[in-house]
């Protein structure tokens, strides 16, 4: 079952806690390796909560965590911290304003149980190197 | 024994707060506690006490593995990417102090660079809107001392300014605000209900991308005209309880974040939210000031500013300075593979830039010159580490309300560590010895 919702991305506070300790290190992935749903939508999905899901728009596809959205209710609207994972889906035209469109993504959200979420620098790293599923 | 350094400026975000208190040994070799910072800056102090702080630079080899190698090396290697680059991309800027930023701006001209800074993918929308029509702002000082309407739309400082809302927007008591909170209306504009808007007496929670419609709608609502029953998804009695609030105020401030200047429409949302400020100004005094994320992106505006003429995306490679967004911008370069190198100090585009632009720079010659391991250095053939600005040495920084601040040393780096404005010195050294000039 996937569901179709419009992604934004920002700052958290443990987004930036976490990514002044070092983006390398787990707490970061833990922060921002995720993604926010409301109640509502985790009803349509069919999913428990800190389920792994994939996350794919037009530009490109991620696995993060499903958690309860911490700033909702926005039933249709997810979110995903700023940071590596957000960067994978969003939307990079920048219309001829210099500035990628980081917010308003259409994505479709499904469960992949089994598949693991990435640390940031192997993320990148091997989205780089052509190695992501 | 130790000591305490008071009065100490915040590295983290566009507040600056200047009120810190760090806790260090007597030699200034150890940094122990932080006290008065929010939980981000306080992390950002003590993480340069790291143990497994990376202090030398490396080099990327073959096999994909890291090989340590000296400054001397890394400078050499720098200073020949850049001159053997037709149209080097120079970006970042924004967590350093104006002093590396001017010699930066340096070494851009001597080799043609194109210098970008992070307001590309933060205000670089909210510059654009200034120069179409204007900007009536203010100082955080007077939003202290004289505010009582306070607007946030599309910003969340609960999250990414933490201290904003203590020291000048909700709960401070100023010279005309004695009541503190209590004397405030606050309204938050947001898709999402906030821990922000749960401080707000008005929550309007806009569709997403909708908020054109919504800052229109405003001023529709200011004349008193007709509106239709429902704009962005909020019932047109709201958005006149907001007016009337807004007009009702001594003195109202619009502060905006990147919910509006990120999401559909970019600059033109900040055209409207310029417009509600000149409107609201028939009936009050407003005024309206971007949430500027890096402590120091506003310096790197204004060195630019007083250097070349212009806040950001400056293309120095025909000799002047050219600027033009959409085109100049780091992630439309990228992406057009319209720079032939990548230079990064101060930032992070491997975490923050879309991943198509990610993958560009990883395809190129590239340095990062920044404290941490991050995604930049991960795709990068050079890294440089560089004491913390802020923390390990000095230098003037802007506030988002674009007041210099001195920031200070408070700590000895780790030995042997360079500045980014020494590590730039020697790059600019060397390029001029290859040049022959």
């Amino acid at each position: 079952m996937a569901i179709r919702v419009n992604l934004i991305t920002g700052r958290t506070i443990q987004q930036g806690v976490s990514m002044e300790a070092g983006k390398e290190k787990p707490a970061y992935t833990a922060a921002c390796g995720i993604i926010e749903l409301d109640p509502a939508d985790f009803k349509k999905l069919g999913a428990y909560r800190n389920t792994n899901v994939r996350v794919t728009s037009s530009y490109g596809s991620v696995i993060v965590k499903a958690v309860e959205a911490t700033q909702g209710p926005h039933p249709g609207v997810a979110y995903i911290p700023m940071g590596p994972w957000a960067n994978m889906v969003v939307n990079p035209n920048t219309y001829s304003t210099g500035m990628p469109t980081f917010k308003g993504t259409p994505v479709t959200v499904e469960v992949a149980k089994n598949e693991p979420v990435l640390g940031s620098l192997e993320l990148v790293r091997k989205g780089c190197r052509g190695e992501l599923a | 024994m130790t000591r305490t350094v008071t009065d100490v400026i915040c590295p983290f975000c566009g507040t600056l707060c200047d009120d810190l208190e760090v806790v260090v040994s007597d030699d200034s070799k150890e940094l122990y506690e932080v006290y008065n910072a929010c939980a981000i800056g306080a992390e950002k102090f003590l993480h340069s006490q790291a143990k497994d702080r990376i202090t030398r630079p490396r080099m990327r080899q073959e096999d994909g593995s890291w090989k340590e190698i000296s400054y001397d090396e890394a400078i050499e290697y720098t200073a020949r990417m850049l001159t053997d680059a037709k149209k080097p991309l120079m970006y970042g800027w924004s967590s350093t102090n104006c002093e590396a930023q001017a010699v930066g701006s340096e070494i851009g001209e001597a080799v043609g660079a194109v210098m970008d800074n992070t307001a590309t993918v933060c205000h670089g929308t909210s510059l654009i809107a200034v120069q179409d029509i204007g900007i009536p702002s203010c100082t955080l000082g007077e939003i202290k001392n004289r505010a009582d309407r306070i607007l946030f739309w599309g910003c969340n400082p609960a999250h990414a300014h933490p201290r904003h809302m203590s020291r000048y927007s909700i709960f401070p008591r100023g010279f005309f605000t004695g009541k503190g909170h209590t004397g405030r209306k606050v309204i938050v504009v947001d898709p999402r209900p906030t821990d922000t808007a749960s401080l707000a007496d008005i929550h309007l929670q806009v569709e997403q991308g909708r908020d054109y419609e919504l800052l229109d709608a405003l001023r529709v609502a200011f004349k008193g005209e007709k509106l239709p029953d429902v704009v962005a998804g909020i019932p047109k009695e709201r958005i006149y309880e907001a007016a009337e609030t807004l007009k009702s105020g001594r003195f109202a401030i619009i502060f905006f974040g990147m919910g509006v200047t990120q999401s559909l429409g970019k600059n033109h949302n900040i055209d409207a939210a310029i417009a509600v400020t000149r409107d609201l100004n028939e009936y009050t005094k407003a005024a309206i000031m971007p949430m500027r994320g890096h402590y120091n992106v506003t310096g790197s505006g204004q060195v630019w500013g007083w250097l070349f003429g212009f806040p950001y995306a400056v293309d120095l490679s025909r000799g002047f300075a050219r600027y033009n967004p959409g085109e100049t911008t780091s992630n439309d370069l990228l992406r057009r593979d319209e720079v032939d190198a990548v230079f990064v100090l101060g930032s992070d585009p491997g975490a923050h830039f879309p991943f198509s632009s990610v993958k560009k720079i990883y395809n190129r010659p590239s340095v990062a010159i920044d404290p941490h391991e991050t995604p930049t250095t991960e795709v990068c053939k050079v890294h440089v580490p560089v004491a913390f600005v802020g923390v390990e040495v000095g230098g003037c920084a802007y506030r988002m309300d674009n007041v210099p601040i001195e920031t200070r040393k408070v700590v000895e780096p780790p030995e042997g560590m360079m500045t980014d404005e020494e590590f730039l010195k020697h790059v600019l050294a060397r390029i001029k010895e290859i040049q022959g000039v």
